[in-house]
């Protein structure tokens, strides 16, 4: 694992009165997977939003390769191109086909050629399963090839990090397997990625490093994601898995 | 009935239906592009002209195109400003129009959920390219059937052109019933031209409704 690609020192988030974030310290070196847990409400998906400035932040910084991350920043749309994003409820633009929704960003913001783009375009349906479905509708696409397209779709802008927002939370029990198969796969990949999920088994597999998020605050950080499972450290964690169990 | 009566008025009422047909298409031009401005406006929620839109949309809606026309035909010209029978026409339904495709467009921008700008904006995409390729076609298509229905209505509207001399079908009747007496023949006329112009585009709004439906968001 390679140098620090995204900082985040003193994060402060706060809406109105009520602090979100308290003082986040994070490093995410490149290649690395961080995995975000905790219970709903904890802040974890108003963290991912702060590191592509989709929220603005009340103290602190996020640094990407150094550089600030900052909503108000000259800057925000090229910083934004280099940090990938996936929302829980797949937010592919309904009046463009699978294609439509890949190719825009890459065409329009980074003005690239359409030939090699759609070429690319090809190549990660593909790869994703969803080759045969490059002029449906999203109206047409499960859940799960819905959030499949999302993924195709941030990738093809080739972000230095993806941010992966409970990808699995809004998807029917059969559809979870086939998207986290697809995130495991750019894992092995190396590639850098931050993601915030309920599904323990998969922050298990996946993690390289693992957070415990409650009430704004880191409760727990570890680097042994199986020791963490296994024998969390803090009371708090403790009690957040046993909540998984039946 | 009488069929000869009916084939000397054929040419009269060609004419008429292309002069309301004309003003009637260049008033909705009109119209879309004042009502997409003020939708826009109000959307954005930019001050001052927020409030001067919403004064224009009541003012609009709720008073009668003939009160509109007479004040562009009638008063204008009280204090200098002198415009054409087919101006004033295109202007008094382009202003009414105005008004009506404001509240389509903007319940069509309304509907947009905010995570679908956020999308856009987390692919690098900026405010205005947000606004061209996402939210302005996603308003578009689900406005859709509020647009069709307004242009239907204010085709229909243009019957108050006879008022202000512009010759239209409405005129063209009227004045023929006045000279020949032939009304049964007259009326009957009206309404089949009414139906030429109408038809086709309640059809054509029905499948281009069709054809756009892609805003259903979530499943």
């Amino acid at each position: 694992m390679g140098q620090t690609l995204l900082k985040i020192s003193h994060l402060h988030k706060k809406f109105g009165d009520r602090v979100i974030l308290k003082d986040l310290n994070l490093e995410v070196k490149k290649g690395e997977v961080v995995v975000v847990i905790g219970p709903s409400g904890c802040g974890k998906s108003t963290f991912l939003r702060c590191l592509n400035a989709l929220e603005d932040i009340q103290g602190g910084e996020v640094l990407l390769d150094g550089e600030p991350v900052r909503k108000d920043a000259s800057n925000v749309s090229a910083m934004r191109q280099k940090i990938g994003m996936v929302f829980q409820s797949y937010d592919l633009f309904p009046h463009k086909t699978v294609m439509g929704n890949i190719l825009l960003a890459p065409l329009k913001v980074q003005k690239r050629d359409r030939q090699e783009v759609e070429r690319e375009a090809v190549e990660l349906l593909g790869k994703v399963g969803l080759a045969d479905r490059r002029d449906d509708y999203p109206r047409q696409l499960s859940g799960g090839q819905k959030q499949r397209v999302a993924i195709v779709r941030a990738l093809i802008m080739h972000p230095e990090i993806l941010l992966l927002d409970e990808i699995t939370a809004a998807l029917d029990p059969e559809m979870v397997h086939e998207v986290l198969q697809v995130v495991l796969a750019l894992a092995k990949n190396g590639r850098t990625m931050l993601i915030v999920t309920h599904e323990m088994a998969f922050a298990r597999a996946i993690a390289d490093r693992i957070l415990f998020l409650e009430d704004g605050e880191i409760v727990e950080e570890s680097g042994d994601p199986k020791a963490f499972f296994e024998k969390p450290q803090t009371e708090r964690a403790r009690q957040f898995l046993r909540s998984f169990e039946y | 009935m009488d069929i000869d009566v009916i084939i000397s008025y054929l040419p009269l009422y060609k004419e008429a239906l292309l002069l309301t047909a004309g003003i009637g298409w260049q008033g909705i031009a009109l119209a879309f592009l004042l009502g997409l401005l003020c939708a826009v406006i109000t959307h954005l929620r930019v001050p001052v002209l927020r409030g001067f839109v919403a004064v224009y949309v009541e003012l609009f809606r709720n008073t009668p195109l003939l009160v509109q026309l007479f004040f562009l035909y009638f008063a204008l010209p009280k204090i200098g400003i002198h415009i054409s029978p087919t101006v004033c026409g295109t202007m008094g339904l382009g202003l009414l129009g105005g008004a009506y495709m404001a509240e389509a467009l903007r319940s069509g921008l309304e509907a947009i959920p905010a995570i679908q700008s956020e999308s856009a904006q987390s692919l690098g995409m900026t405010g205005m390219q947000t606004f061209r390729h996402i939210i302005l076609p996603e308003a578009l298509s689900s406005s859709v059937p509020g647009i069709v229905a307004n242009v239907v209505f204010l085709l229909k509207e243009t019957s108050v052109f006879s008022t202000i001399s512009l010759m239209d079908l409405m005129f063209t009747a009227k004045d023929l019933i006045g000279m020949y007496a032939k009304t049964i023949e007259c009326l009957t006329l009206l309404v089949v031209f009414y139906l030429i112009m109408l038809l086709p585009v309640s059809v054509l709004g029905s499948l281009v409704e069709r054809r756009v439906r892609h805003a259903e968001f979530g499943d």
